[in-house]
């Protein structure tokens, strides 16, 4: 694409007391793409989300979204984007159509057009028949919706999500995503911040990583997944005590160390030679007399890319990583 | 290929100022007029206090030139119903910011100081009708007042300028603390040594010296007897008046500025 970028972010630095948030992070959206930022939980998205929207400025850096300086043009920006928080920010004891309207109005629009934009908005979040209801008899999925909806009022050239789907039942997960991809071939720029891998790789054009503060790998779900390599070895354990004794059971045996997954009570194990590797794994376990639920062989997915790129300890592997020192150099590589 | 140019920048400026506050007041009051509680529950504290210290122990109040204590009494309490009255902005603030509604009206093309104008636009308006219902019971339980309708409106008047210097206060206070329960609290403990170290309940001529000098010189005991002396004609108005005018003026230029600072930094 010859266009500008429609978000760059050139080394933002934000600290709160002595904790840094965000400790130079630099990132690039093309216009009409979807990015991905995916991170665990105070790894920073929310503070760049904020700094993005104007409700935050960076202690050092700088951003601009459509041309528009986020700290020195903000009124600018303010009118060009839509901001769906982390929590839902909508108003409960007023109803949802009175929710919109107010963000309409507040945009400038008129009496009769903010009227018009709710209703065409709830229709298409199918809110429509509680749309005179309070908000205080709305489900977690309806307030969130309805919350989008706020920040769609505008018609925003770039609309900003943070962790849009946590909280969501799968069904309405699913059909937020549908809205979504609604939203990207109208030709919005969105950036999404998720903890869900699922969610980036069936959403993003491009995935960005951001570990305490740090951008540390950026590219499309495809590229990130090469990264990791061939195929996963993926261990369950049965006790979640063994996970440790079977990371030292499995070192050695494949292409790269095993890591463990807490949360999914497993350890994955990077392979190049598939085969062989199952066998000689089968066997180690059978003598620990380790109890496991399933053993298996799989194609890596984001999970593994992201437990790979954040795992505690492990150097970075050369090239990859974006520090503050080494500036653009990894997204310009993948851009490239 | 994009949806429609979004909505014309326009946030500069009285004008664009003025309607933002006129919305988001509009917005406030709703909810106010949703949770009937709420107004409820603030119009009872008051007049609670009024036949506490009417009918409990206002028989064994004596105050220097007063035959009635009532007509001593209501001023007082006037007075202390605007500060706790104005203390709801630290609340409904506090609670704006935590759940993120302020973050969503600041993420908006709005002018800037549409926000917290329009939040201590709308308590003041909550608080000028817990005012006038303050009145009402006063007259029922016997409260006179001996001056003319010009003198006791101005009287008022300064009472709610005085509530809306106040909720300036508490605005910056709910800036600081953030939380809503704590700054509930904040707001409580903030008012206390002011509403009940004053001229509210009785005169400070029984303190003891320490304590009568910090009375005699805070704001509260200031407007206390600037009411007093709009609405029962105790001395001369003008000189009291003038010093309320002053501690209300001088309580909302510093509180709205520092308030409006550390709300571009929030
Ligand atoms: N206002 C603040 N005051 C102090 N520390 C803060 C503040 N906001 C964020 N932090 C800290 O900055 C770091 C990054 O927080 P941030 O909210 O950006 O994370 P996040 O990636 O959004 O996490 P989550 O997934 O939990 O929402 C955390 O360590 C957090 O504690
Ligand atoms: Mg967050």
């Amino acid at each position: 694409m010859s266009d500008p970028p429609i978000i760059t972010a050139e080394a933002l630095v934000k600290s709160f007391g002595s904790t840094v948030a965000l400790a130079g992070v630099d990132l690039e959206v093309e216009r009409g793409t979807v990015l991905g930022l995916l991170g665990r939980n105070g790894a920073g998205k929310t503070t760049l989300v904020r700094i993005l929207s104007t409700l935050l400025a960076p202690d050092v850096g700088h951003a601009r979204i459509a041309g528009a300086d986020v700290v020195r043009d903000a009124q600018t920006v303010r009118s060009r984007i839509g901001l769906a928080g982390q929590f839902a920010a909508v108003d409960e004891t007023l109803t949802g159509r009175e929710n919109l309207e107010l963000v309409g109005r507040l945009y400038g629009l008129g009496r009769r057009e903010a009227r018009a934009r709710a209703g065409e908005v709830l229709d298409r979040l199918t809110l429509a028949t509680a749309a005179d209801r309070l908000v205080l008899t709305y489900s977690g999925g309806m307030r969130r919706r309805l919350d989008l909806g706020a920040s769609l009022i505008g018609r925003p050239l770039v609309l900003i999500m943070d962790e849009p789907t946590t909280g969501l039942d799968p069904g309405t997960r699913i059909e937020l995503w549908k809205f979504i991809d609604e939203l990207v071939r109208e030709g919005t720029t969105l950036l999404l911040t998720t903890q869900y891998l699922e969610e980036a790789d069936r959403l993003a054009d491009r995935i960005a990583v951001i570990e305490r503060g740090r951008m540390i790998a950026t590219g499309s779900p495809s590229e990130l997944k090469q990264r990791v390599g061939g195929d996963v070895l993926e261990v369950r354990s049965a006790n979640f005590g063994d996970l440790d004794r079977l990371v030292t059971l499995l070192s050695g045996l494949g292409s790269g160390p095993p890591v463990a997954d807490v949360r999914g009570q497993r350890v994955t194990l990077p392979v190049s030679d598939r085969v062989s590797t199952l066998f000689a794994a089968a066997r180690r376990i059978e003598e620990s007399s380790i109890e496991i639920d399933d053993l298996s062989l799989r194609r890596p997915s984001l999970d593994d890319v992201f437990l790979a790129l954040t795992s505690p300890g492990r150097p970075a592997e050369s090239g990859t990583p974006t520090s503050p020192r080494n500036g653009h150099s990894a997204y310009e590589r993948v851009v490239a | 290929m994009v949806a429609a140019p979004p909505a014309r920048v326009r946030s500069h400026g009285p004008i664009a100022f003025g309607r933002d506050t006129v919305l988001i007041t509009h917005r406030h009051l709703l909810r106010m007029w949703r949770t009937p509680q709420i107004m409820v529950l603030s119009a009872i504290m008051p007049i609670m206090f009024v036949l506490l210290f009417r009918y409990v122990f206002g028989g064994s109040i004596r105050v220097p030139g007063y035959t009635s204590y009532v007509d001593f009494l209501i001023p007082g309490i006037l007075v202390q119903t605007v500060i706790f009255g104005a203390s709801s902005t630290a609340v409904g603030l506090a609670d704006d910011v935590s759940k993120g509604v302020t973050d969503r009206f600041r993420s908006l093309p709005i002018h800037r100081g549409a926000i917290l104008a329009a939040r201590t636009l709308a308590d003041v308006m909550r608080l000028t009708y817990t005012v006038a219902l303050l009145i009402g019971v006063g007259l029922l339980v016997g409260f006179r007042m001996h001056t003319d309708v010009l003198s006791v409106l101005a009287g008022l008047g300064i009472a709610v300028f005085f509530g809306y210097a106040c909720s300036w206060l508490f605005a910056l206070l709910a800036l600081a603390v953030r939380d809503t329960e704590t700054a509930q609290l904040a707001a409580f403990l903030v008012t206390f040594p002011f509403v009940f170290a004053a001229s509210t309940f009785t005169s400070t001529a029984m303190m003891p010296p320490w304590l009568r000098t910090f009375a005699d010189a805070q704001p509260v005991t200031k407007v206390a007897d600037a009411l007093r002396a709009l609405m029962e004609g105790t001395g001369s108005a003008s000189g009291p008046a003038l010093s309320a005018l002053i501690w209300s003026a001088g309580i909302l230029i510093v509180a709205s500025s520092l308030a409006t600072w550390r709300f571009r930094r929030i």
